[in-house]
């Protein structure tokens, strides 16, 4: 680690990294100092795409932020400035509104990656425990996002969200006026979003620099769920990861493009491009797509205080899934039982998701209190009792006899690669 | 796990127009020139379409995200642009002596306000602000089809349907009831320079197309640099691809 001994011994580079070893860190961060296992599927692609859509983020929104102004009579039309007059507006605010959605989809892959691969599981925990916390920090940074345009469904869904804090007993009035800064969404609400719109993604970055370092400690987790044996499971993250995940970029941003350039307004609400009016409620409000599920979970329940007490819930019990799943085997290859009832389990958000965007009235009132149910059920109910039911397949040896075949001398194949 | 991403995909695909069609007819889809990925606007039909709206809309719609400048784009030339702005008297100033005075507008100038301001607006039209027309075309469901439905959709009111006063009937606006009195209502309400016939049906296809225009006006540039950029991208998965079984040969 320390540059003396680092193989960063000559030139420039090597004066530098001797006094400073940033490129010895760098190199055991995502370089060939990296062991990783050798197994990696597609699915451990979409942790570089995060980073990537935050970097997006966070340049996409710089730029923005030169040209916007965060004021209720002014805010609406810079938006526009921006898609009509800034050199490439358009191409930035389309890129940062589809970039948000584009984030999400990739972190909910991620998630689900980590679910069915268990990779929650000890020793990860607190890898786990970060994970969730970026992804409660880019739903605060993403709901303050979309009220900055200070379009119709802008001002009703800040007025929404933010009156669900009332519900907490005692104190719940005063924490909505402190949001506010006043007794209304108004001016003060649309500065101190922009401030904090602006500050929480930093905190995000902070927060994946630790979900890094944790996920160094033990490595990746890997599709068989088992750990490596020895240098023979593991190949060094550059070149092979660094290579595939460009790949993966390269794919992920055709996808990314093509929402941008030919339907950016696709994931949008058309009422988002009506200016604010405090004096005329949309007939329905929804928030953006990705809170949909929750919005569901909230709506399902008739009263108040416990329909926030779930919609949180619902995330903050991530935090204890660790214990929840009383399974020792990771990877859902090996659980028969489970990878069932893990599809249940996406068929379930995918249902929330639906009801969410619906009027919370009639049938779909109805599956979204079955939705609901369900939800809490898999994760309190079913994934303590599977655990300890179900009979898991054999596990593999070791990472590489799978890999190999059991033919080839593990130790001459893996050996890694030298610049 | 691909079924994750095919569910995911098919949950979009329902819950995006799960907010859009909140009852009322379908609107009937029309053929515009610039959907798909190629589209352009076509410069006559909005150049007519821009004429309706300067002779019909714009008595009450304003249009203010909208400059005489960015006629441009759509093919008036500079000496008609500023013709177009300078037939509009705009109130301006201070000067130096403090007072505002009015002046033909320029390029650089909005599209001027039929009203003073909303109230106005509102006092004139039985108490409802005539909404402004810049993103009219973003900001309802079905884009220019709801708009070109809209004006023609105009018919006399079902009998067990009681129209209030000043109110009129409309099959595609929510809730049948608008205040707007039908605007586009016999042919050649407008004559077009170029041949064009101006039946109701057309007139309301060119506007609906130059408001299309108003409200995304970048929509060209953005398609063309969109084909770029998936070409190239497209082109650099195959070389990563590539790269990818190169550098995982010795693994295999």
């Amino acid at each position: 680690m320390s540059g003396i001994h680092s193989k960063f011994n000559k030139g420039i580079i090597g004066w530098i990294d001797y006094r400073l070893p940033i490129f010895t860190i760098l190199d055991d961060m995502v370089g060939t100092g990296y062991p990783t296992p050798r197994n990696l599927n597609y699915w451990w692609n979409f942790g570089s795409l995060a980073g990537l859509c935050l970097v997006i983020q966070i340049v996409t929104g710089i730029v923005l932020a030169m040209h916007y102004t965060p004021h209720v009579d002014l805010a609406f039309a810079s938006v526009e400035h921006i898609m009509r007059d800034v050199n490439y507006g358009w191409l930035l605010r389309y890129v940062h509104a589809n970039g948000a959605s584009m984030f999400f989809v990739v972190v909910y892959i991620h998630i689900f990656r980590g679910l069915y691969f268990g990779s929650y599981k000890s020793p990860r925990e607190v890898l786990w425990f970060l994970g969730i916390i970026i992804f409660l920090l880019m739903m605060a940074t993403a709901f303050m996002g979309y009220v900055l345009p200070w379009g119709q469904m802008s001002f009703w869904g800040a007025t929404v969200i933010t009156n669900l804090f009332s519900a907490i007993p005692v104190v719940g009035d005063y924490i909505v006026t402190l949001l506010w800064g006043g007794f209304s969404v108004d001016n003060p609400t649309l500065n101190r979003f922009f401030s904090l719109h602006y500050l929480l993604p930093f905190a995000i970055a902070a927060v994946v620099v630790l979900h890094i370092l944790a996920l160094h400690q033990h490595g990746s987790n890997n599709p068989l769920g088992i750990d490596a044996n020895g240098p023979q499971d593991k190949i060094p993250f550059h070149p092979y990861y660094t290579v595939k995940d460009l790949f993966g970029i390269a794919v992920f941003l055709i996808f990314f493009s093509a929402l941008v350039f030919y339907a950016p307004n696709m994931l949008g609400e058309v009422d988002n491009y009506i200016e604010a009016n405090p004096l005329v409620t949309p007939a329905h409000i929804v928030p953006e797509w990705y809170f949909l599920p929750f919005y569901a979970i909230l709506r399902s329940i008739p009263d108040k205080l416990f329909g926030v007490l779930a919609m949180f819930g619902s995330i903050l019990l991530l935090f204890v899934l660790p214990w929840l799943d009383t399974s020792r085997v990771r990877s859902a290859r090996f659980r028969p039982v489970f990878k069932v009832f893990f599809y249940v389990f996406i068929a379930d958000c995918v249902l929330l998701l639906v009801c969410g965007g619906k009027p919370p009235e009639g049938i779909w009132l109805i599956l979204g209190r079955i939705g609901t149910a369900y939800y809490f059920i898999h994760f309190l109910i079913l994934l303590p009792v599977i655990g300890f039911w179900e009979r898991p397949l054999p596990l593999p040896k070791s990472i590489s006899e799978p890999v190999l075949g059991g033919g080839k001398p593990a130790a001459a194949v893996a050996a890694p690669a030298k610049e | 796990m691909l079924r994750i991403v095919f569910a995911t995909v098919a949950a979009l695909a329902i819950a995006a127009p799960a907010y859009a069609a909140e009852g009322g007819p379908e609107l009937p889809k029309l053929k515009w020139s610039f959907n798909g990925a190629f589209g352009t606007f076509d410069r006559g039909e909005v150049q007519r379409g821009f004429q309706v709206y300067k002779e019909v809309c714009a008595a009450c719609h304003s249009m203010h995200y909208v400059s005489y400048r960015n006629l441009a784009d759509i093919g008036f030339t500079e000496a008609e642009v500023k013709a177009i702005a300078a037939a509009n008297e705009v109130t301006a100033g201070p000067n130096d002596d403090g007072e505002m005075f009015q002046r033909p507008a320029l390029p650089s100038d909005r599209f001027k306000s039929p009203y003073a301001n909303s109230k106005a607006a509102a006092a004139a039209n039985n108490g409802k602000a005539p909404p402004d027309l810049s993103l009219m075309a973003k900001a309802r469901n079905g884009g220019a089809d709801y708009i070109h439905a809209l004006l023609t959709g105009y018919e006399k009111a079902p009998a067990d349907v009681q129209v209030p006063e000043g109110g009129n009937y409309n099959k595609y606006f929510p809730g049948h009831i608008i205040a707007m009195p039908q605007p586009i209502a016999s042919e050649g309400q407008v004559s077009y320079e170029d041949g064009t016939k101006p039946t109701v049906d057309q007139m309301s296809r060119d506007v609906s197309a130059f408001l299309m225009w108003a409200a995304e006006p970048k929509l060209e540039a953005r398609h063309a640099m969109g084909l770029k950029v998936i070409i190239f991208l497209v082109i650099m998965s195959f070389l990563f691809y590539g790269v990818k079984r190169r550098v995982w040969a010795d693994l295999h």
